[in-house]
């Protein structure tokens, strides 16, 4: 357990470090592009600086926006509310803040950077299709990934990605766009020029498709589940929850592929197949029953 | 001689530094002890404040059934009154007790089931005893982490030296709500 939370701890310097230094580098050449000279290394270093802080602390707001996820009050969900400050108390937790999706696919998920800025989002078709048990069993998996730093590592992996795939995006428009209008001047230098992009685009793609799996390794959920258990001290609850997740085939609309890691089961609901057993973020929930069924 | 001295000097320095990490250790989870204690008290409050409430609630629709109003009134100020930790936990096995009487009660009164008010405390109540379930979980963890700490060698030795006890664990009955689950397909 604690050496889940310095390793987790650990990984999230190293992917900020990292994207910190694929920002400047992004940054500049976008400067470099754009003709800006010294100061596009100024601009480079502040764009990386503010995007990196600014994904830091605002990862999570990032996050329930793209999920479409409300805050709401104990008045509104008294329910929702009991069931989670009962497992913070139990995992010796700050209480997290309460998130609604308005979807009736049942799916939950946690961000924040650290325990005390901790949010758990549910569906409003969780509460539905669960009962107590259940419930207690799908929200104490969440409470273990708060606890082991899980949330941090997860949520900075959505935004930097995305983020990375949006410069990247960027350049080449402004590479196309630029390049029309220099080419009669250096056609030598802009053939170089699409040599480079063409190789750092070439490069990046699976480069952040690995970041994400490396990011969220599958023992993660493994994990989770029996850290869950842990806390409920009733392994079968979170058992058949997950089973009913399962069997629940219907898609939540608010969420996508950069997202989908985050959730308790996938949200996607893609057509099983060995290909998209290795791709995939989630270990198969069957694995994830039998192993909660023999604790 | 000197070089007999430093020895001796470096001995007696790790010895003292060994015995102050074991006896910070010791007071750190006894912290923790009483911190998750504080926690356990807040949710047996919670409980106890909403009691009158809904016996309010229900003696709207069951004026008669003095005898169970009683029970659980007793039981309340039993348990708001009970010293120890054992006592405490006797106190509110029977206050939980008095309070399924209640609800068995209840059953007889189905305007009353249907009650906005009576539902709302209903979850509440059931909400509270979850948590007083789980702070209790989280007291008896760190209870028993303390009591190794002091039962094990060579912490045993320093905690006997700087007067530390054992302190005792709390012991309730499960809540309803672990109930088995059945799922269809």
């Amino acid at each position: 357990m604690y050496e889940q939370i310095a390793s987790n701890k650990r990984k999230s310097f190293f992917l900020i470090l990292f994207f910190l230094c694929l920002v400047f580098a992004l940054a500049w050449l976008l400067g470099e592009l754009t003709n800006l000279g010294p100061q596009g290394l100024i601009l480079a270093i502040i764009i990386a600086v503010a995007l990196t802080f600014g994904s830091y602390y605002s990862s999570d707001k990032i996050v329930l926006a793209i999920s479409k996820a409300r805050p709401v009050t104990k008045k509104e969900y008294p329910y929702l509310y009991n069931v989670v400050e009962g497992l913070a108390i139990a995992a010796g937790l700050p209480k997290p803040r309460c998130y609604i999706i308005d979807d009736t696919a049942p799916n939950a998920f946690a961000t924040g950077r650290n325990p005390k800025n901790s949010v758990v989002v549910v569906t409003t078709g969780l509460l539905q299709k669960l009962n107590r048990a259940e419930l207690e069993g799908v929200v104490a998996h969440e409470m273990a990934h708060i606890k082991n730093y899980d949330i941090l590592v997860m949520t900075l992996t959505v935004v930097m990605v995305g983020v990375v795939a949006l410069l990247s995006d960027w350049i080449l428009r402004t590479f196309l766009w630029g390049g029309r209008r220099r080419s009669s001047k250096d056609g030598g230098n802009i053939g170089m020029i699409i040599v480079v992009v063409g190789l750092v685009l070439a490069i990046f793609s699976p480069l952040i498709a690995q970041l994400i799996r490396l990011a969220v390794s599958r023992k993660r959920e493994f994990l989770a589940d029996a850290n869950g258990a842990f806390l409920t001290r009733y392994p079968p609850g979170l058992a058949s929850a997950l089973k009913k997740l399962d069997a629940d085939r219907e898609p939540l609309e608010a969420a996508n592929k950069a997202t989908a890691h985050l959730y308790i089961v996938n949200p996607l609901k893609e057509i099983k197949g060995n290909v998209n057993k290795l791709f995939s973020t989630h270990p198969p929930i069957k694995e994830r029953v039998a192993a909660l069924e023999k604790m | 001689m000197g070089l007999e001295l430093i020895v001796v000097l470096a001995i007696v320095g790790f010895v003292v530094i060994f015995v102050v990490g074991i006896y910070n250790r010791l007071v750190t989870l006894r912290n923790r002890c009483d911190n998750s204690w504080a926690q356990v008290d807040v949710q047996l409050r919670r409980r106890y404040d909403l009691i009158p409430n809904l016996m309010e609630t229900v003696k709207g629709y069951a004026k008669h059934e003095r005898e169970v109003f009683q029970k659980v009134t007793e039981a309340r100020a039993q348990a708001i009154g009970a010293g120890s930790v054992k006592e405490q936990g006797a106190a509110e096995n029977m206050l939980t007790g008095a309070l399924k009487s209640l609800f068995a009660v209840v059953e007889n009164y189905p305007d009353l089931k249907a009650n906005q008010n009576f539902l709302m405390l209903q979850e509440e109540l059931a909400g509270t005893e979850g948590k007083i379930a789980y702070a209790r979980q989280f007291y008896n963890d760190n209870i028993m982490q303390f009591n190794l700490k002091q039962q094990v060698f060579p912490s045993n030795i320093i905690a006997s030296m700087f007067n530390f006890k054992e302190k005792e664990y709390f012991e309730i009955e499960e809540p309803e709500a672990r109930e088995p689950v059945e799922v269809k397909f």
